[in-house]
């Protein structure tokens, strides 16, 4: 079924390669064509839902960034998933679909703010989740869960309270509640907790 | 009241109850909270459980909760506090009228919680002072009840008319004694 339905799509845009997919149909396409086939998808294929954009980061692969979204069709209840790889993985950036989908102008927004790729036509690129001054984008690989020390938000509470953005403490995470017992024994804490701030994590 | 802080003798004084400022006012005040709910996460449903008709918060006297930080002068912050959120709290918690107080429900609030992350202030008493912890992810509404019993029970001991008049003579003095607040 799928199969037949990658084969449609490759007929019509030669500039498709299939992609492997544990789920619907998946398909790898160049940065420069993206908004050609959006727009197809949506006015002439029946693809008129934008559900998610995303990103993947490969680490030290090249390309490092990977554009993923998200398209069902309300009509004939298909998914479609895009792949698109960011030519420049220093400065990772993709074309905007904010003209086609409305609903792009956040999921872009949100990608951009924690993994950095810039939307190329994006009316109001902004972070959204972090503040306007965060200098990272924490959901790239090479960001720690636990955060880099920065300056807080706002300055003036930050003379006041003497407060700072820091690294939260991991010792003994991650921090997870136990689905047995009663829920009075069964609040989150941390998995190992041989080992904290104070004690040193025993080698082995 | 506690007979430490009232005497009363109907043969000697009629009519009249000799007792100290203090306790006048602190009994004033502890009963009659006015909390702010800060519902940040899940802890402000059992915040607002607490003040429903079951668990029932009016039969402490704190049922008026408002709001406006104008209005209250017991914030009670309920849920995670993430450091964009950080700066709101702040300055919510600076637009309070004294005398104030700061109750951190739930585990969020109080260390983080489970959130170790970029993302999330690791305990509001980093920003702001707090007299009473709450644990629980959520807490249940009775443990909210408790530490607000606890909280009257510590308004019940401040000393009152010794802190507002340092209030008036050194202004800074005084916030920065806010910050330390014994627990």
């Amino acid at each position: 079924m799928a199969k037949s339905e990658f084969a449609h799509l490759k007929e019509r845009f030669d500039y498709l390669t299939e992609r492997e997919s544990a789920d619907h149909l998946a398909v790898n396409c160049p940065a420069d064509q993206l908004v050609e086939l959006c727009t197809a998808l949506r006015d002439e294929l029946g693809y008129d839902l934008l559900l998610d954009v995303t990103a993947v980061d490969w680490d030290a692969q090249s390309p490092r960034f990977t554009g993923i979204y998200h398209l069902l069709s309300t009509t004939k209840h298909e998914y479609l998933r895009i792949a698109v790889d960011c030519a420049d993985s220093i400065h990772p950036s993709l074309p905007s679909l904010c003209g086609l989908y409305a609903a792009a102008n956040w999921h872009e927004r949100e990608t951009y703010d924690l993994m950095g790729i810039h939307y190329e036509g994006h009316p109001d690129l902004r972070r959204i989740l972090m503040w306007d001054e965060y200098p990272y984008h924490p959901l790239r690989k090479d960001f720690p869960l636990a955060g880099i020390e920065t300056p807080f938000p706002a300055d003036d509470v930050a003379e006041s309270t003497n407060a700072k953005v820091l690294p939260a403490p991991m010792a003994g995470g991650p921090f997870v509640s136990s689905a047995d017992g009663p829920m009075s024994q069964t609040e989150p804490r941390a998995r190992d907790e041989s080992w904290n701030e104070q004690k040193e994590k025993p080698v082995e | 009241m506690q007979n430490t802080n009232v005497a009363y003798d109907s043969k000697v004084e009629g009519e009249v109850i000799v007792t100290q400022a203090d306790a006048v006012i602190n009994w004033i005040r502890k009963h009659s909270v006015w909390p702010m709910p800060m519902g940040l996460a899940c802890c402000a449903i059992e915040l607002m459980a607490a003040g429903g008709a079951r668990f029932d918060i009016s039969r402490f006297g704190m049922e008026v909760m408002r709001f406006s930080p104008r209005q209250a002068d017991c914030m009670i912050v309920a849920g995670t506090v993430t450091y964009k959120m950080a700066e709101v709290v702040r300055r919510i918690y600076e637009q309070m009228a004294e005398p104030k107080w700061v109750v951190a429900m739930g585990a969020c609030a109080s260390t983080g919680g489970m959130y170790r992350s970029y993302a999330t202030l690791q305990g509001v008493d980093r920003i702001v002072p707090v007299d009473v912890y709450i644990s629980g992810c959520p807490p249940r509404p009775e443990a909210l009840l408790d530490a607000m019993i606890k909280l009257q029970d510590k308004i019940g001991r401040e000393r009152s008319v010794k802190n507002l008049t340092a209030r008036n003579a050194e202004p800074a003095e005084a916030e920065l004694a806010g910050a330390g607040k014994e627990s």
